[in-house]
């Protein structure tokens, strides 16, 4: 135990799936966990996915050391409201998604090169003007932010992201 | 055939659900967000409310009234001013784990979120500090708000929780069903105990050679059932027992197997054994900075055995070999039962070698301090007001800072329920109105708040309600003029320069009682002491005991901040030299 705490903390980076009841306040508890407990958030989404069960999802994407994210679990699992606290990068296999808008702006050959990478990537124009495009692309967070840095130089103008959503491989749920 | 439900208004289905939940007492302060509820409270006889003069003091009252019953407190508060007083009281209570259903009032619902007088968002500022909580938007929900907040604060980890009801809900009409019919979505605490985990638990416990109890705040938590079936497994096992502050009474202070509080300012018997143990057994505990010292030091050779009913408190800030989650009285039991099954024996010359050091230890009596016969010691005034008291049917509060702890050490609880203090949040001012919520449960025992001048202050107006109730309570107060702990900090730690601890004025405490309405005593003199305490104990009125004592005498032993368990301070001449890690705890 000593030595554990004496050495440079191994900092991870996992995906917690929480479903919880649809109730007032529900988002502002998790989130008011993580803010009061000083854990980190890199990406929150939350919507409904049982309109007659009332339950709505949360996907986090938090980092800490092992510890911490241990802790993160049994904290979010002892709030009232939740049912079931997964994991994603411990328990089982899944598969994380992100969506982004992407907005480009240029003429000429940049254009063309925007363009061109967009296919590669399968992002797809959404607006496009004489001088614009808004690109969609759906991918892992990491090929999303390559495809953001490859249109830096091409006239990046804005980035919208959706943050992760997650669900496990095969047929069972989570 | 379904019954109907039987209508009634939302303040009448707030009366009726305290009444479905047994509620004998509730403190509280009216206003305009709760007037309703406070109309329908003006009928019904068989509840007893409490008026008190500021709404922390409800709070403190009904903690001290949980706390002394094993019940659930309950105060009702209107809203804005109303409920952020409550918000120090609730964090109290969270951090403690004393269960409380709190009744807030809010402004109309057609009137949330236009800064309307006397509104606040009494849900968002609350979150934090409660179990749980909720805010009544329909009168639909109401009747099944109040169950589940009672169900929540009083099951699993006890806390309190917070349900603020609109004031035009209070007015609605609507059906009220029972609690009986009431079943929570997603709320399912933990009770009972992995049998393969008491196994492995009681197997490591039967082959120990330097093993200790170390219990808390849970096993009183637990009801006293826990507390019996702790006392036989340490019959049965003959391991040494230490508490945490909230754990006291759990296991006798009078018991042989007894080695004291651990701590910051726990025993140097209890500390040093927690450092050498060989197995730690932490039964309702959770392995608090106060009690742990410095982590990384903190009992390094040991395996460590976790029950605690909740599951985020294992692994929390020491690395668990043995997780048990569970109510610790069913845990206890179990092991108890499963010591017995086995015919387990504990390894004896062990265990008799392991004694034989800690009567090593204990024989530093680390209590010890030097008297006086010119200025009344605080320790002194304690060990007085302790055996002067003992027989009788006596329950004690405190405040918070250095009467606390000595009160701690050497106000010795042989059951639980009977010793009320602020542990986790460390509120002055808890002490005052906890004693008025334990004498409203037990009207005719003896109720002592051990005080400090500067903590009693804070709540003080609460004498005035003692008084109109007819509250009995001892408000013993360890008068130093200084906050002693802070003083004591700023000898130990900033070099004496003691910066704003001293009082320069104070209230004559014996004039105070006087315009209160109850009776003052003082004492100044060694000498003079028994006789104030006898009168102190036989006047059946509220009293200010103004105790005037040693102003700089510090609280030892002592775990000086960054310390380990065994670099303890005995007394002031011992080194204690802090480093400037250690500086910046708290």
């Amino acid at each position: 135990m000593a030595e554990a705490q004496m050495t440079i903390p191994k900092i991870e980076r996992h995906t917690f799936a929480v479903l919880v009841d649809n109730e007032a306040g529900v988002l502002a508890r998790v989130v008011g966990l993580f803010s009061g407990r000083g854990y980190n958030i890199e990406s929150l989404t939350v919507a409904e996915v049982d309109p007659t069960e009332h339950t709505s999802r949360i996907t986090i994407v938090t980092s800490g050391t092992p510890e911490i994210l241990e802790q993160i679990r049994a904290q979010i699992g002892r709030l009232v409201p939740v049912h079931r606290v997964v994991d994603w990068t411990v328990d089982k296999p899944s598969i994380a998604r992100e969506m982004a808008l992407v907005k480009v702006a240029g003429i000429g050959e940049k254009r063309v090169e925007a363009l061109r990478i967009a296919d590669a990537f399968r992002a797809r124009p959404v607006d496009t003007t004489h001088t614009s495009f808004v690109f969609e692309i759906t991918g892992s967070p990491d090929k999303i932010s390559n495809f953001v840095e490859l249109m830096q130089p091409l006239g990046l103008v804005e980035i919208s992201r959706t943050g992760v959503v997650a669900i496990s491989r095969g047929p069972d749920p989570m | 055939m379904i019954p109907q439900p039987k209508q009634m208004t939302g303040a009448e289905m707030v009366i009726q659900a305290l009444k479905d939940h047994d509620v004998e007492h509730i403190f509280g302060y009216p206003g305009g967000a709760v007037l309703p509820i406070y109309d329908a409270l003006f009928a019904a006889n068989d509840l007893v409310h409490v008026l008190v003069r500021h709404e922390q003091g409800a709070i403190h009252a009904a903690e001290g009234y949980a706390r002394s019953t094993g019940k659930c407190g309950v105060a009702l508060v209107t809203s804005g001013p109303g409920a952020t007083n409550a918000v120090t009281g609730l964090a109290d209570a969270l951090l403690d784990s004393i269960p409380l259903v709190v009744l807030t009032g809010q402004v109309a619902t057609h009137l949330i979120g236009t800064d309307a007088f006397q509104e606040c968002d009494t849900v968002g500022i609350t979150r934090p500090c409660t179990k749980h909580n909720w805010l009544v938007k329909d009168i639909a929900d109401l009747p099944r708000i109040l169950h589940e907040a009672f169900q929540i604060a009083t099951t699993g980890r006890p806390g309190p929780v917070v349900v603020d009801i609109p004031k035009d809900i209070q007015f609605k009409t609507g059906g009220y069903i029972g609690p009986e019919t009431v079943v929570h979505r997603t709320y399912r605490p933990a009770y009972e105990p992995d049998m393969q985990a008491i196994e492995q638990a009681v197997k490591m416990m039967a082959n120990a050679k330097r093993p200790i109890f170390y219990t808390g705040g849970g096993i009183i938590n637990a009801g006293p059932k826990a507390s019996e079936a702790l006392r036989e497994l340490v019959e049965l096992t003959g391991f040494p027992v230490t508490s945490t502050l909230m754990g006291l009474g759990a296991y006798p202070a009078s018991g042989d197997k007894w080695l004291g509080m651990l701590g910051m300012h726990g025993t140097y018997e209890a500390n040093n054994a927690m450092h050498d143990c060989d197995l730690m057994i932490c039964l309702g505990a959770r392995f608090d900075d106060r009690v742990t010292g410095r982590m990384d030091a903190f009992s390094p050779g040991s395996k460590k055995i976790h029950l605690d009913i909740d599951p985020s408190q294992i692994n929390k800030n020491v690395r668990i070999d043995l997780p048990i989650i569970a109510d610790a009285g069913r845990a206890i039991e179990a092991m108890v039962k499963e010591w017995k099954f086995r015919d387990y024996k504990a390894d004896r010359s062990a265990l008799g070698e392991w004694w034989e050091q800690i009567t090593r230890w204990r024989a530093k009596r680390c209590l010890e301090y030097r008297g006086s016969n010119e200025l009344i010691k605080p320790q002194y005034a304690i060990d007085r007001l302790y055996q002067l008291t003992k027989g009788r049917d006596v329950y004690i509060t405190t405040e918070v800072g250095q009467h606390q702890m000595w009160a701690a050490q050497r106000f010795h609880f042989d059951e639980p329920n009977r010793w009320m203090t602020s542990g986790g949040l460390g509120t002055m001012g808890y002490g005052l109105p906890a004693a008025m919520g334990v004498q409203m449960a037990h009207p005719d025992s003896l109720v002592i708040d051990i005080a400090g001048e500067g903590s009693v202050q804070m709540t003080m107006q609460e004498m005035s309600t003692a008084v109109q109730y007819n509250l009995p309570i001892k408000i013993f107060i360890l008068n130093n003029r200084y906050l002693g702990m802070v003083r004591q900090w700023q000898q130990l730690l900033h070099g004496g320069r003691y910066s704003h601890s001293y009082s320069e004025t104070l209230p004559d405490f014996v004039k105070l009682a006087d315009a209160f309405g109850c009776v003052g005593i003082r004492a100044t003199h060694p000498d003079e002491l028994d006789a104030a305490i006898n009168k102190m104990i036989d006047v059946k009125r509220p009293v200010l005991f103004d105790c005037v004592v040693d102003q700089t005498e510090n609280c030892y032993p002592m775990i000086p901040s960054g310390a380990a368990h065994n670099e303890m301070l005995l007394c002031d001449a011992d080194d204690h030299a802090v480093s400037d890690a250690g500086k910046l705890l708290v």
